[in-house]
C-alpha cells in the first residue's frame, strides 16, 4: 500500500525561527490521523506543507506519491479544510456549492446536496449568518464532496460546542466508511481525536515526538511507579518519555516492546491522553535528570 | 433500512478501550437474551455515525466476536448473531453467586473492608488469569 504522507528530514523556517524541523515520518493510507500537540508547536506548518501552501526550507515531503500542489491531478486528490473552518460569509450555502463545482475536477455534487439536505442548511441562507456548528458542517461538506483520497482539517472542531463538535465528528467518520479515503486533523485536545483516530502525530516544539498507531503506542507504553531508582538504571530497551521522583518513589513513562518482569514496579497502561501528555512533559525529564544527581 | 435490536454506547471513565467496550456490550446483550441467534448488529457505518469512532475499531470487535464464534459476517449483508450466551453460564450463576457470597461473609469476619476485598479479589483474579496464560 501507498503511504498517504512521507517526510524525509522535512523542515520550515520563518526567519531565524524553526516552526518543524527535522520532521521524518510515514503514514499509511486508510488511517484517520490525528495531529496533536500545543498551540504553536508546528502543526499547522505540517499540514500546510502537506497540501503545499507552504514550500519546504529543509527536507522533502510527498503527498499520495506526488508533490504538494504539484499540478491539477495532485490538487485533486488533496482536501483542506483550513483551521477554524473558514466559508465566505456573504455567499450563500447554493453559492458555496456551485464554486465547489467549478473549482473541482471530481465534485460530487449529489453528495453534497444530500448533505446539505440532512443537515438543515437552507440553500439561500447567507453563510455568514450560520452559526459555528453549521459553518463547520458546510465546510466539511465541500471537502468531503470534492472527493478527495486525503482530506487535511486543521483544528476543525476547536471552536465548536461538545454537541456541534459530536455532530462533525459522526458526519466525518460516517464519510471515512462510505468513501474510504484518509483523514489528518490536527487538535490541541487528545480528547477531540482520542475515539476517531487509529495513527497519531504528537509534535511539541516543532518537532515530532513520536508517531504510530494508536493500538500500538498504547500497547507498547507503561507507567511503572517504585522505589527511588535512576533512569540510567532501567534496562536499555526501557526508553524513558517522562518521570517524576520524590525522596523515596519514582514514577517513569517507559517505551518498550518487551515485556517488563521487574518485580519491583507497578506497571500500568496509559490512557491515551495520558501517553500525549508525557511526551508533552518530555523536556522536564532532563532537568529532572540533573536534580536527581545533585541530590545524591 | 433494518432497525437494530441493540444500540452501543461508550463510556468514557470505564478504562477499558472503546472496542473491548463494544465486544463486551454484545455479549452482555447476548447473556441477557437481548440479542438472539439470527439477530443482525449494526452495520459499521451505524455504529460510526451513532459514536463518532474510527471504523477500525467497530471492524476489530466484530472480529473479535467473530472469532469467539458469537457472530457471523456475512459479506455485503452484515454481521448476524450465530450462537447465544444464555443456556448454559447462567444456571451456573445461582451456585456461583452463593458460594461467592459466603466467601465475602467470611472476609469481612476476618476484618477486611471493601477495598481489601476488592483488592484482594482483582490480584488473585489477574494472577490466575496470567497463571492460565503461562
Amino acid at each position: 500500500m501507498t503511504s498517504v504522507l512521507e517526510a524525509h528530514g522535512l523542515g520550515k523556517r520563518y526567519g531565524r525561527r524553526w516552526a518543524l524541523r527535522e520532521c521524518s515520518i510515514d503514514i499509511p493510507a486508510g488511517h484517520v490521523v490525528g495531529l496533536v500537540g500545543p498551540n504553536g508547536a508546528g502543526k499547522t506548518t505540517l499540514l500546510k506543507l502537506a497540501s503545499g501552501q507552504l514550500e519546504p526550507t529543509t527536507g522533502g515531503i510527498t503527498v499520495l506519491g506526488g508533490r504538494p500542489a504539484g499540478g491539477r491531478a495532485q490538487l485533486a486528490k488533496v482536501g483542506f479544510v483550513a483551521q477554524d473552518t473558514p466559508v465566505y460569509a456573504g455567499l450563500s450555502v447554493a453559492d458555496h456549492l456551485r464554486l465547489g463545482a467549478r473549482l473541482n475536477l471530481r465534485w460530487d455534487a449529489a453528495m453534497a446536496r444530500e448533505r446539505i439536505a440532512r443537515l438543515g442548511l437552507a440553500p439561500a441562507q447567507r453563510a455568514g449568518k450560520l452559526s459555528g456548528g453549521q459553518r463547520a458542517q458546510l465546510a466539511l461538506t465541500l471537502g468531503l464532496a470534492k472527493r478527495p483520497e486525503l482530506l487535511i482539517l486543521d483544528e476543525p472542531v476547536a471552536s465548536l460546542d461538545p454537541l456541534a463538535r459530536r455532530e462533525f465528528m459522526q458526519g466525518l467518520m460516517e464519510a471515512t466508511v462510505e468513501h474510504e479515503f484518509s483523514v489528518v486533523l490536527s487538535s490541541h485536545l487528545v480528547s477531540d481525536l482520542e475515539r476517531v483516530c487509529d495513527f497519531l502525530i504528537v509534535i511539541v516544539d516543532s518537532r515530532v515526538q513520536v508517531a504510530g498507531e494508536t493500538d500500538k503506542l498504547l500497547a507498547t507504553h507503561y507507567r511503572l511507579t517504585g522505589p527511588r531508582r535512576d533512569p540510567d538504571r532501567l534496562p536499555a530497551d526501557q526508553h524513558v518519555i517522562s518521570a517524576s521522583h520524590t525522596e523515596r518513589q519514582s514514577t517513569y513513562v517507559i517505551r518498550t516492546d518487551a515485556p517488563i518482569h521487574d518485580p519491583a514496579w507497578t506497571v500500568t497502561g496509559l490512557s491515551l491522553e495520558d501517553l500525549v501528555l508525557a511526551y508533552m512533559d518530555r523536556r522536564t525529564v532532563e532537568n529532572r535528570r540533573v536534580a536527581l544527581e545533585v541530590r545524591r | 433500512m433494518e432497525i437494530s435490536v441493540i444500540e452501543f454506547h461508550l463510556d468514557a471513565k470505564s478504562g477499558l478501550s472503546p472496542y473491548l467496550q463494544l465486544v463486551q456490550q454484545v455479549r452482555h446483550a447476548l447473556r441477557l437474551g437481548m440479542l438472539r441467534e439470527g439477530d443482525q448488529l449494526p452495520t459499521v457505518k451505524e455504529v460510526v455515525a451513532q459514536l463518532a469512532i474510527n471504523a477500525n475499531t467497530v471492524l476489530k470487535a466484530y472480529r473479535e466476536l467473530e472469532h469467539e464464534g458469537l457472530v457471523a459476517a456475512r459479506p455485503g449483508v452484515g454481521t448476524f448473531v450465530t450462537a447465544t450466551l444464555t443456556d448454559t453460564s447462567l444456571a451456573a450463576h445461582g451456585p456461583l453467586r452463593l458460594e461467592l457470597r459466603r466467601w465475602l461473609a467470611k472476609a469481612r469476619r476476618a476484618g477486611l473492608d471493601d477495598e481489601s476485598i476488592e483488592a484482594l479479589f482483582m490480584t488473585t483474579f489477574r494472577t490466575a488469569a496470567e497463571e492460565d496464560i503461562a
